[in-house]
């Protein structure tokens, strides 16, 4: 297992995650924990007492869960959202912009990489989750 | 045509950091082939049978005559001195080292290219019609459209590990140049009330189960366009199939659930993204569709050409088309010569086409789906003068749509993928029909060969489809007959047992033969197979 690699200011959320299943059967959990096949739209009701939300990545390749996120910050959750897996360097700052603000990587994310990586674009084409100005605004104002 | 302001050239130079960065990482070892996978072809990086492949983008087809000359010297600095234009208007390379691609990708930035999402399980480079702005029958230039797709899928944080790739083209006139019913997304630019908008077609593509797109929306306004877009991709990319990768493409989806079905889920999403405010503003709308204002054409151009030279004649009446503008027309550079690979040029070939264009088309060139290359903006009296220059450098093979234009993939020669090689079928075949006559008589004539049921080579969209295939580890050739990228798309159907390399030759030879046997006046050899039918055509392959 890779460090949790957390951008928030808060403390982290400790109680465990629950299945989906479980969350919409018995809703007093705070955590819960999604699958790539899963429908967040289910937790939209309840976005408002759930603390953090852990979006599975079984394999790097599996991107259900970049729409998942955009789907959760669209509806509104202020959250945690965690991406957890198979969670790539490479991978992180696309997540950033789909609004995940944590990341459980299975393996270790080298530091100065993921450094490089975040900062590398000063400009995004698109509107996404993570309140980054899309060019077509910086030429319109 | 488009030109890159400082975001865009910011954006284009710090891939070209990353990538360089994940390749010094790779070749470090601290990441595996199955890591960097993904990461390279999201590139355009390949590897071969032999070599790396780099594809470099062509947006819709559409460059300038110095990122022409950008291409030949890439294939003469990093590549054997030759490149290859491929069936969604881009360029590959097939002898790339690794450790070269940075470079490259460093000398494309300097002419506002790149090899963004050649390749990979994301959006590919957006395809359009080659007449943009230069045909009669278009209501608007669709690259505007084309290029504001183009920036808004460049590193979609959303969709760059879709279930599979994803293929986008946009055209503008009901004649359909671009196979866009074929594609993932097909859009065409219609007229509404005195308001243009697209309509958006979902779910085509060829591959091994080939499907025509089915009409998903009849008009969207530019206005929403992207939204639109998005709604349709996010559908996907939620439940497309990850199961199987041969179920993966949105056609299957599609074909799954009904188009019905899909719409409606997109109709809710569509409702949802839209409230986000991902479209650009009229405002930015215009100042793309500013770069595709028409050139300066010259008025009161003549529309008289000297027709004396019989050679130059059939040339003109074979690759030459009408121009919107007066004065002008449409030359159409065959890559088709008599015992060449289908799509290749030299590097010499490809800066004399650069020059040309800067002499006598205001400086654009187009690449086409068909591996062919376009001056677009021509005056008439200067076709003469562009002719001979071709015919000095080996480009003036006039079988623009003859059964000597065959598209044809790589092929076992390059491929990792193919079961078949598509190169040397092609060759024999444009030998056996080598008679310039023979090929005229015979008119149009869409020919198309791929190497595996992949079909890069477009085989379901020909008025004759060849596909190899592995049969007991020897190369064997299916025939089929009645496909069209066309306005009338279809897909063709597969004759009976396959041949070998001479089989196949000897099979097409018998189906023309049939064809000339049976066409009545004015008949093109798929009106008379829609005609007809398959069996006469059976009959006379198998007897």
């Amino acid at each position: 297992m890779g460090d949790l690699l957390r951008y928030r200011d808060d403390a982290a959320h400790d109680e465990p995650a629950v299945t989906l299943d479980a969350f919409l059967g018995q809703t007093n959990a705070t955590a819960v924990r999604v699958e790539s096949g899963d429908d967040v739209r289910a937790l939209i009701p309840h976005l408002g007492q759930i603390a953090l939300i852990e979006v599975s990545f079984p394999k790097f390749r599996d991107g259900r869960g970049y729409s998942s996120a955009r789907i959760l910050r669209e509806a509104g959750y202020a959250g945690e959202l965690r991406a957890a897996g198979d969670v790539l360097v490479d991978q992180v700052p696309l997540m950033r912009r789909c609004g995940f603000d944590s990341f459980a990587p299975e393996a270790e994310i080298d530091a100065a990489t993921l450094e490089a990586s975040l900062s590398r674009y000063d400009h995004v084409y698109q509107v996404a989750a993570d309140g980054a100005v899309p060019v077509w605004k910086l030429r319109h104002g | 045509m488009y030109k890159y302001d400082q975001y865009d050239q910011a954006i284009v130079d710090a891939r070209v950091a990353e990538f360089r960065d994940q390749v010094t990482r790779r070749l470090a070892g601290q990441i595996t082939e199955d890591q960097f996978k993904p990461l390279r072809l999201m590139n355009g990086l390949y590897l071969q049978l032999h070599a790396y492949m780099l594809r470099v983008a062509v947006p819709y087809g559409t460059l300038d005559g110095r990122q022409m000359r950008m291409l030949g010297h890439i294939a003469r600095k990093y590549d054997r001195g030759y490149g290859h234009f491929t069936t969604r208007q881009n360029i590959q390379y097939n002898w790339i080292k690794l450790s070269d691609a940075p470079d490259i990708l460093a000398d494309l930035a300097t002419v506002e290219m790149h090899a963004i999402q050649t390749s990979g399980n994301c959006i590919r480079n957006i395809s359009s019609d080659q007449y943009a702005g230069a045909a009669a029958d278009e209501v608007a230039d669709p690259r505007p459209w084309a290029e504001l797709l183009r920036q808004w899928s460049t590193f979609h944080p959303e969709f760059s590990y879709l279930p599979r790739k994803f293929k986008i083209a946009v055209i503008a006139a009901d004649e359909d140049r671009a196979a866009m019913r074929l594609h993932d997304i097909g859009i065409q630019l219609v007229e509404r009330d005195g308001k243009l908008g697209g309509r958006i077609f979902v779910g085509g593509g060829m591959g091994r189960t080939p499907m025509v797109a089915p009409e998903i929306k009849d008009f969207i306004g530019a206005e929403d366009l992207l939204s639109y877009v998005e709604a349709c991709l996010r559908v996907y990319n939620r439940y497309g199939r990850r199961d199987n990768i041969y179920k993966a493409r949105i056609k299957i989806l599609i074909h799954e659930l009904g188009a019905d079905e899909y719409r409606r889920q997109v109709e809710e999403e569509f409702k949802l993204v839209k409230a986000l405010g991902i479209d650009p503003p009229q405002a930015e709308f215009d100042r793309i569709a500013a770069y595709f204002a028409p050139p300066a054409f010259e008025a009161g151009a003549s529309d008289a050409i000297d027709r004396s030279d019989p050679d130059f004649a059939v040339w003109l009446d074979q690759n030459v088309k009408a121009h919107k503008r007066p004065g002008y027309a449409i030359v159409n550079i065959s890559l088709k010569p008599a015992g060449g690979i289908p799509g290749d040029a030299s590097a010499e070939q490809i800066d004399l086409m650069a020059d040309l264009a800067g002499r006598y088309s205001f400086d654009e060139l187009r690449v086409t789906h068909a591996q062919n290359i376009v001056l677009p903006h021509v005056r008439k009296a200067d076709l003469h003068t562009i002719w001979q220059a071709l015919h000095g450098a080996g480009l003036a093979e006039a079988n623009l749509d003859l059964i000597t234009d065959i598209i044809a993939c790589p092929g076992l020669d390059y491929c990792s993928l193919a079961n078949a090689r598509s190169i040397p079928v092609a060759q024999k075949i444009a030998d056996r029909f080598a008679d310039p006559a023979r090929q005229r008589d015979l008119g149009e004539l869409k020919l198309k060969i791929s190497g595996c049921i992949n079909a890069c080579g477009h085989h379901h969209a020909g008025h004759i489809g060849i596909l190899g295939v592995d049969k007991k580890g020897t190369e064997n050739y299916q025939l089929l007959l009645g496909g069209s990228g066309a306005e009338d798309a279809s897909l063709g159907k597969i004759t009976g047992p396959g041949f070998d390399e001479d089989g196949i030759v000897d099979a097409v030879e018998r189906v023309t033969d049939r064809y000339v046997a049976l066409r009545e006046e004015g008949e093109r050899f798929l009106d008379t197979y829609r005609r007809v039918g398959i069996d006469p055509f059976k009959e006379a392959i198998y007897g």
